[in-house]
């Protein structure tokens, strides 16, 4: 067992395929909240194998589409010190903020490497003592666990020069906030799979309840794909919001418990700004405050900073699954991957990224 | 960063105190930090985000997925062919 080519199976995905056309009776529309998922529906073609009752519109899961505006202008400010070294994933080096990005930091003499993990950072200022060595911290629940263990191996080193710039969001309050949007049109959920390993999916029960939604746990291969779009229309024909789990050979219901300890040590709830879409109240999490000597944002004087985001871009109605990119003007014109305007044009996750690189021929025909 | 696919535990050892491992993504090796999956065997699959292994894969329960998958074609031949029924 390799856990990847069995989960791309044509035969079994042509048995899931047909039995989701026996069982589809009405128009339904299903959100995948992972931009993961997105990157991995739009690669393997999913949207165009389901039958047109299914309308698939994608979530805010994209942790590099939904950092702040306001933070991703304080990495650039930061990063353009000259005694910093400022760690990121490579994903955030395009992102653009009000004036240029992490590309042209570097690109004008700021010291910006691409790690692949935290602790690589850590080990960078164990390296680089006279430097200040700041890690770009951006997640969902899927990156809290290594971000908080980083703290603590600094800590362990006895590090002074080592500090994260957090950006942590949370994934049940941005399902609260897209359901009781009156714009909204998600008729049922798939859960993003990672995120669910770590945090288990029990604190969906509450969601799939008051919003009287199925919630199903999914992971990215094309047959877990299918099998999660299986189950939440067999939820929503038979009229049963329920919570299920369709990838149980790595989620379980109470989640990764170390993992969620860690977090818990090093972290606490608060108030976010996502990008594109607003506050969001309790939807994310920052360093306690036994931890403020690694906050990048308390050692370092960011001076006000004015934001500014294109005027064109309609990423905060993409990130809610309320438009899809081609209903962008800029889309695929003036708005690339090369050139974005938007966050959700940099990620291969972000949603116009992904429709860019898989879609656009659909588009033109 | 989060299209993280399992990757394959072949060493497990102690650096600065922490318990890593090197794992095997389809031939290209990292080393990753294993202190959330204490349990974890050389031989286990994982999913790794940043760097830190989030859970172990279950053989067992991929299985029973993929079992569940196969019925779904007998079942449908059923359906379509009343002869069997
Ligand atoms: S195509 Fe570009 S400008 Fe339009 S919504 Fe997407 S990121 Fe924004």
């Amino acid at each position: 067992m390799r856990y990847l080519e069995e989960f791309r199976d044509a035969e079994l995905v042509k048995n899931v395929l047909s039995k989701i056309n026996h069982t589809v009776k009405h128009p339904w529309v299903i959100m995948e909240i992972c931009g993961g998922q997105t990157h991995s529906i739009m690669h393997h073609g999913i949207a165009q194998l389901l039958p047109g009752e299914i309308e698939l519109v994608h979530g805010p899961g994209c942790p590099v589409c939904v950092t702040s505006l306001e933070l991703v202008d304080k990495a650039l400010s930061i990063a353009s010190r000259p005694n910093v070294i400022f760690c990121s994933f490579g994903d955030m080096l395009r992102v653009p903020g009000s004036h240029g990005d992490l590309f042209s930091v570097k690109a004008a003499g700021g010291q910006v490497r691409i790690v692949y993990s935290p602790l690589d950072a850590v080990k960078i200022a164990q390296q680089n003592p006279d430097k200040e060595v700041v890690f770009f911290a951006i997640g969902f629940e899927t990156t809290a666990p290594a971000n908080a263990m980083s703290v603590l191996y600094a800590q362990s080193l006895g590090l002074q020069n080592y500090s994260i710039l957090v950006s942590h969001v949370t994934v049940p309050p941005a399902m609260h906030a897209i359901l009781s949007s009156p714009h909204n049109r998600v008729q049922g959920f798939l859960a993003a799979g990672h995120v669910c390993s770590v945090m288990g999916y029990h604190q969906y029960h509450a969601i799939s309840q008051i919003y009287k939604i199925p919630i199903v746990v999914t992971g990215f291969e094309p047959l877990d794909l299918l099998n999660g779009i299986l189950m939440t229309v067999e939820l929503l024909e038979s009229g049963t919001p329920r919570v299920q789990n369709a990838y149980s050979r790595v989620v379980s219901e109470a989640g990764n418990i170390p993992a969620q300890a860690l977090i818990k040590r090093v972290f606490q709830d608060c108030d976010r700004n996502w990008r594109g879409i607003g506050l969001i109240p309790q939807s994310g999490w920052e360093l306690r405050p036994e931890y403020h000597f690694f906050d990048a944002e308390k050692r370092f004087e960011v001076e006000q900073i004015q934001t500014r985001e294109s005027d064109i871009c309609i990423s905060g109605q993409i990130l809610q699954g309320i438009k899809k990119p081609p209903q962008c003007p800029a889309f695929g014109r003036i708005c690339t991957p090369q050139n974005p305007l938007g966050a959700t044009m940099v990620s291969s996750e972000g949603t116009c990224a992904a429709y860019y690189r898989y879609a656009r021929i659909d588009m033109e025909e | 960063m989060c299209l993280a696919v399992p990757g394959k535990i072949i060493d497990i050892f102690t650096s600065s105190n922490m318990k890593m491992g090197k794992v095997d993504f389809g031939g290209v090796l990292r080393e990753v930090c294993l202190e959330a999956v204490p349990e974890v065997k050389i031989g286990d699959y994982v999913i790794v985000h940043a760097g830190f292994a989030l859970n172990i894969l279950s053989e067992k329960e991929a299985r029973d997925t993929l079992a569940a998958f196969r019925e779904l074609d007998e079942i449908e031949l059923d359906e379509d062919n009343p002869i069997m029924n």
